[in-house]
């Protein structure tokens, strides 16, 4: 734990009460994971050790059930993370183009983050919004029935938006690399 | 409820709320304020519709006017002219394509018209967030009369009856998975709900937590009161937040209703449900592999014998059934396990659910009794093939099925024929293909997808899907020769024998049911270095028309890789070889002369 500013500490406190509070310590292993993903936005490797110390498990235990399942990610999100469905309805109209399209503009591969910690790109299965398909959500926004040419503009509308909030994401940056 | 004369229901879904349905809802319920209304008039978030093509959806009952492709700044026209002086907003009807005429109430579409809803029965109809209006519309009464009027064996008999086979993929019959779990003596026993549907393309089963979280509720319950189970266990995807959100105030309106917990209706029964998140793993539709889950491991199959049935959940027996099997459970009690097996062919009971995606022009969630034919559900329902272009295929059963030909169009549905046809149910995707898929590439996509999800667990499917994967690649980039197909199909063979569950046992369906369908497609990747669909970007080739061609030098300004040449006002030429195929001259172009080969 890196204890670089406030914001850490009073993360973890909010872990160790969601597990204290827990009935048993039994398979909770993941119910615990996604707590903390909610909490800290992502899983690295200090938050799976004091998991794993918490709970009674060895870091490797954690780390495994960590790699195994893709909701999980040791990687922090970019302040709008993108995500591109990649269900069939959507591959099958289009959607891999809307992929290289947003890695073209942005300058990373699947699975990145920009250097400026705006924008990190994933893929994901079938949103369920097949009508809308080829499917891609901005920071919880879904933008339906994308064309290549239209990744561009939005893209544009969330810089837009980051240019408020310049000093917020200053600090996230330290903290979430410390 | 008793002085609302109204319900304006407006579709929660997840397709709808894209669409920003939520505002409308907002927009409505501001509008209906402002005129006074809010005592008469109730604004409802209901489940999935499944017109999701048409959506945002809103209807209004009792009139059942069924408005499509709403927006929020509609809601004042609704409320003025529908609401307060009961004439329908004509311009957001639905009009049929053929006869251009609007059409009102949904059981005149065509998209509605041979669909029979089972499991879809209340999704909506109702308010999936007051048990109430599940209650009214007979919700719980099946719990009641299994508990009160059968005994546990009677509710196994009941459900072998129906002849109800598992809708989450493999079809195995329902009530004998029951029997089997309530043979077992065991102090402690699990009901299962795999609602972890991890499907690309697939969104029925979110529909029917997201829009009837009460069925699945006393489903459960009553699969508990047959085997012998007071707990349930709902596995639910973390992706879906409002399937969870929703299906977790079902359960705690249960409670407070004393549908669930101790003595559920003052009888000797108790049962409660507990929900686990799942995190993003396909391989988890596999019942060992989901109770290892459960159990917050690795979501790694385990070999069966033992089956879950024996020792499953913490080693207890415990019955794991999905979401669309439980949907089906409360309706057999209620109106009999002779009426559901009326339904449907020889050994397929009841209806399926399938979520009808792709080139088709009706995109949505569909539910029709088994024995539909594929023409029934592409044409008819689905209203044939967007833009006019031709049918080439429909593919079911997702990653672990296949491609449904022309020549299968008129075979009736079910799970048997699926299975000869090379393809399989699985839990109900169906995406059609038109002339412009090439169907190498929804192999390698599928794949990959397996390849990406399998557990690594077993050496076949770890290794053997990654070569496999390898050699689609090769093929598609024009690589390949005529012996790498035998190569692949026999690969895909030893796979399919070797390979521990489930996902290993049916990845190479896709490769296998291209092969067997569109080898012609095959060779024309291998032999002619050719992709027919122009899918395939290594092997496609832009041309130009001489016979169109102006010779105005657009095209040879814009090329970066300097591949085009000619002199002006005379055709030009493409260097293949030097070509990139970045498609900046077909871009150019103004008079059509460059085409994709």
């Amino acid at each position: 734990m890196s204890g670089c500013c406030d914001g850490n500490v009073e993360r973890y406190k909010e872990l160790q009460a969601y597990i204290d509070g827990l009935p048993d310590k039994k398979g909770r292993l993941i119910g615990v994971l996604h707590k903390a993903q909610g909490i800290f936005g992502y899983l690295p490797r200090e938050v799976q050790e004091f998991i794993a110390g918490a709970l009674g498990l060895s870091v490797a235990k954690v780390y495994g059930v960590v790699k195994f399942y893709s909701f999980f990610t040791m990687v922090p999100k970019g302040k709008f993370p993108i995500s591109v469905c990649l269900g069939t309805a959507c591959y099958v109209r289009g959607a891999d183009d809307i992929v290289s399209e947003v890695e073209k503009i942005l300058g990373i591969t699947v699975g990145q983050v920009t250097p400026d910690g705006l924008f990190s790109l994933d893929t994901l299965r079938c949103v369920g919004a097949c009508g809308l398909a080829p499917v891609m959500i901005v920071a919880g926004r879904v933008f339906g029935r994308m064309k290549p040419s239209d990744v561009e503009g939005i893209i544009a509308e969330y810089r837009a938006k980051a240019g408020d909030s310049e000093k917020d994401k200053a600090c996230e940056g330290v903290c979430c690399h410390g | 409820m008793a002085n609302v004369r109204m319900h304006v229901l407006v579709c929660g879904g997840t397709g709808c709320t894209s669409s920003r349905s939520l505002e409308i809802v907002d927009a409505l319920r501001a509008e209906i304020k402002a005129q006074g209304l809010a005592e008469e008039v109730k604004v409802v978030i209901a489940g999935c519709f499944g017109f999701c093509e048409k959506g945002p959806i809103v209807k209004i009952s009792p009139d059942n006017t069924f408005y499509v492709q709403v927006t929020p700044e509609d809601a004042k026209e609704i409320v003025a002219e529908h609401i307060v002086k009961g004439r329908k907003v004509s311009r957001l009807l639905y009009v049929d394509p053929k006869t251009t005429e609007h059409i009102s109430d949904s059981k005149h579409m065509d998209f509605y018209k041979k669909q029979l809803r089972i499991a879809l029965r209340n999704c909506g109809f109702l308010d999936p967030e007051n048990i109430g209006e599940y209650i009214a519309r007979d919700g719980y009464m099946a719990l009641g009369k299994a508990l009160f009027e059968m005994t546990p064996k009677e509710v196994v008999d009941e459900v072998k009856k129906s002849g109800l086979r598992g809708r989450g993929g493999g079809g195995f019959p329902t009530g004998l998975k029951w029997e089997i779990a309530a043979s077992y003596k065991a102090d402690q026993k699990y009901v299962i709900c795999n609602a972890d549907e991890g499907d690309p393309g697939a969104f029925m089963d979110r529909s029917v937590l997201e829009g009837d979280p009460h069925s699945i509720i006393e489903a459960m319950a009553i699969c508990g009161y047959a085997i012998g189970a007071s707990k349930g266990v709902v596995y639910i995807r973390a992706e879906y937040p409002l399937a969870v959100e929703r299906l977790q105030k079902a359960i705690v309106a249960a409670r407070e209703t004393g549908l669930l917990g101790n003595n559920i209706l003052g009888s000797d029964f108790s049962f409660d449900i507990d929900m686990y998140y799942g995190a993003g793993a396909f391989v988890c539709g596999e019942e060992t592999a989901l109770i290892r889950s459960l159990q917050s491991e690795r979501g790694e199959p385990t070999s069966k014998p033992p089956f879950p049935a024996e020792s499953g959940f913490w080693g207890k027996p415990s019955n794991v059934n999905n979401v669309e099997t439980f949907a089906n459970i409360p309706v057999i009690f209620l109106k009999g396990a002779e009426w559901f097996a009326s339904i449907g062919t020889a050994k397929s009971k009841g209806t399926k659910v399938f979520a009808l995606a792709g080139k088709v022009n009706n995109v949505g969630l569909v539910e029709v009794p088994m024995g539909t034919t594929l023409r029934e559900v592409i044409f008819d329902i689905g209203g044939g093939i967007r833009n006019g272009k031709k049918f080439k295929a429909a593919q079911t059963g997702g990653p672990s099925g296949g491609c449904l030909t022309e020549k299968f169009l008129d075979t009736p549905i079910d799970y048997d024929n699926l299975i000869a046809a090379g393809s399989m149910m699985g839990s109900g995707g169906m995406i059609v293909l038109d002339e412009d898929d090439c169907m190498v590439n929804v192999a390698k996509f599928y794949l990959g997808f397996t390849v990406e999800e399998s557990c690594g667990k077993c050496t076949p499917c770890r290794v053997g899907n990654k070569r496999m994967l390898e050699m689609l690649e090769k093929i598609s980039e024009g690589k390949a020769t005529e012996k790498d197909l035998g190569r692949l199909r026999e690969l895909a063979g030893i796979i399919k024998d070797t390979s521990l569950c489930g996902l290993g046992q049916t990845a190479p369906n896709p490769v296998l049911s291209t092969l067997d369908n569109f080898y012609d497609e095959y060779l024309a990747h291998v032999r002619d270095k050719r992709c027919p669909a122009g899918k395939c970007k290594s092997l496609m080739q832009y041309v130009i028309d001489p016979a169109k061609c102006k010779g105005c030098t657009m095209c040879a300004k814009v090329c970066p890789a300097g591949a085009i040449s000619g002199k002006v006002k005379e055709p030009h030429v493409i260097n293949q070889d030097k070509c990139v195929k970045c498609g900046a001259c077909f871009a150019t172009c103004k008079f059509g002369a460059i085409s994709k080969r």
